[in-house]
């Protein structure tokens, strides 16, 4: 087995308990977008096409909930821009591989395959490191979209799943993703004001209110953000 | 059948989240983010999580329900506690969902 082929089965390999992590997930997103009402096959082209965990579970809420297309596209970009952060650290490590290789590593960019490629950058270096981002972003990629088909068969098959709370798993996994992240006071900060706002502004046409729950609460990040810099350099001019 | 508007959903979300992605790895360096913007990235998935959960979980179906027999609420609560205490997500989102299921089947 040549080299190549042995980076990209480790790349498979490593990124195995992500790939078994997200399943549950795939399942779920399909179920509940078929039963929130969705084509099946719009199920499966948000999972081939736009391959993103929480983009696409939010792109239920908001497709079912007749939102303005400006307002699924701002939700997206919004919720994706972190991503740019990944293409910004990757970019040294893939300027000499070719541009499809690299757009196709873009499109697989996400959180997981992120990380499992970082882990393997900081430990064995760049040596055979497209193989072995290509074995694993296959493996995560193909098993997501195999489980959506799987999850929206479901859906399809038992119409009632809808009424057992489905849409229930979707604040819960939020929820879950969210609470870890509340130990600081700004984070804190940060929650109560998105969501204070987003129930406030709940009634808004076109699901603006998330929106704009999610700028404000951004906003009251950056100010807090701002005010301890402003404190510690205070603070240091004092020690001076 | 999809609808035109679906696919103009879809595949516009397919086009903002490929051109996030693609950013510097296929324009290259000429890409530069404000560090103002960096810091401000650090805030935004706490802020539209949070957006999204809180009138799910306080007003299922649209009417406030802040009380113990609303199955979103304490299931949500649930969901959030496990996983600040052990970072679990996955844990925490089985166990709210039998919490759930229970409340579900009890009131």
């Amino acid at each position: 087995m040549t080299t190549k082929r042995l980076a990209a089965l480790s790349g498979a390999r490593d990124i195995l308990p992500l790939v078994i992590g997200t399943t549950p997930f795939a399942i779920i997103f399909g179920t509940l977008a078929v039963s929130a009402g969705l084509p099946p096959l719009a199920a499966m082209a948000l999972s081939i096409f736009v391959f993103a965990g929480s983009a696409q579970f939010i792109a239920i809420n908001l497709l079912s909930g007749g939102a303005a297309l400006p307002v699924i596209w701002l939700t997206t970009f919004v919720i994706n821009l972190r991503h740019a952060l990944y293409s910004a650290t990757l970019q040294p490590v893939a300027r000499d591989w070719p541009l499809p290789w690299r757009a196709l590593t873009a499109f697989w960019l996400t959180d997981e395959c992120f990380a499992v490629f970082e882990r393997r950058l900081q430990t064995a270096g760049e040596t055979n490191a497209l193989p072995y981002y290509i074995g694993s972003a296959l493996f995560f990629y193909t098993n997501w979209v195999c489980w959506t088909a799987i999850g929206a068969l479901l859906g399809n098959q038992i119409p009632g799943l809808a009424a057992l709370g489905l849409d229930f798993a979707m604040i819960a996994t939020f929820a879950a993703m969210v609470a870890p992240q509340l130990k600081t006071s700004t984070p804190v900060c940060v929650a109560i004001a998105a969501g204070s706002v987003a129930w406030f502004a709940h009634a808004l046409p076109y699901k603006l209110g998330l929106i704009l729950a999610a700028m404000i609460g951004v906003l009251v990040g950056v100010i807090l953000d701002f005010r301890r810099q402003r404190l510690s350099a205070a603070s240091v001019v004092e020690a001076e | 059948m999809m609808s035109n508007t679906l696919w103009a959903a879809i595949l516009g979300m397919f086009a903002v989240t490929f051109l996030i992605r693609a950013s510097f790895l296929v324009f290259g360096q000429r890409l530069r983010f404000p560090p103002a913007v960096v810091q401000s990235l650090a805030h935004v998935p706490v802020a539209v999580l949070t957006a999204i959960v809180v009138p799910e979980a306080i007003a299922p179906g649209g009417q406030l329900q802040l009380s113990l027999a609303n199955p979103y609420l304490i299931g949500t609560l649930v969901a959030g506690l496990i996983a600040w205490k052990t970072g679990r997500t996955l844990t925490a989102v089985m166990l709210s969902f039998i919490v759930f299921g229970v409340m579900r089947g009890l009131f």
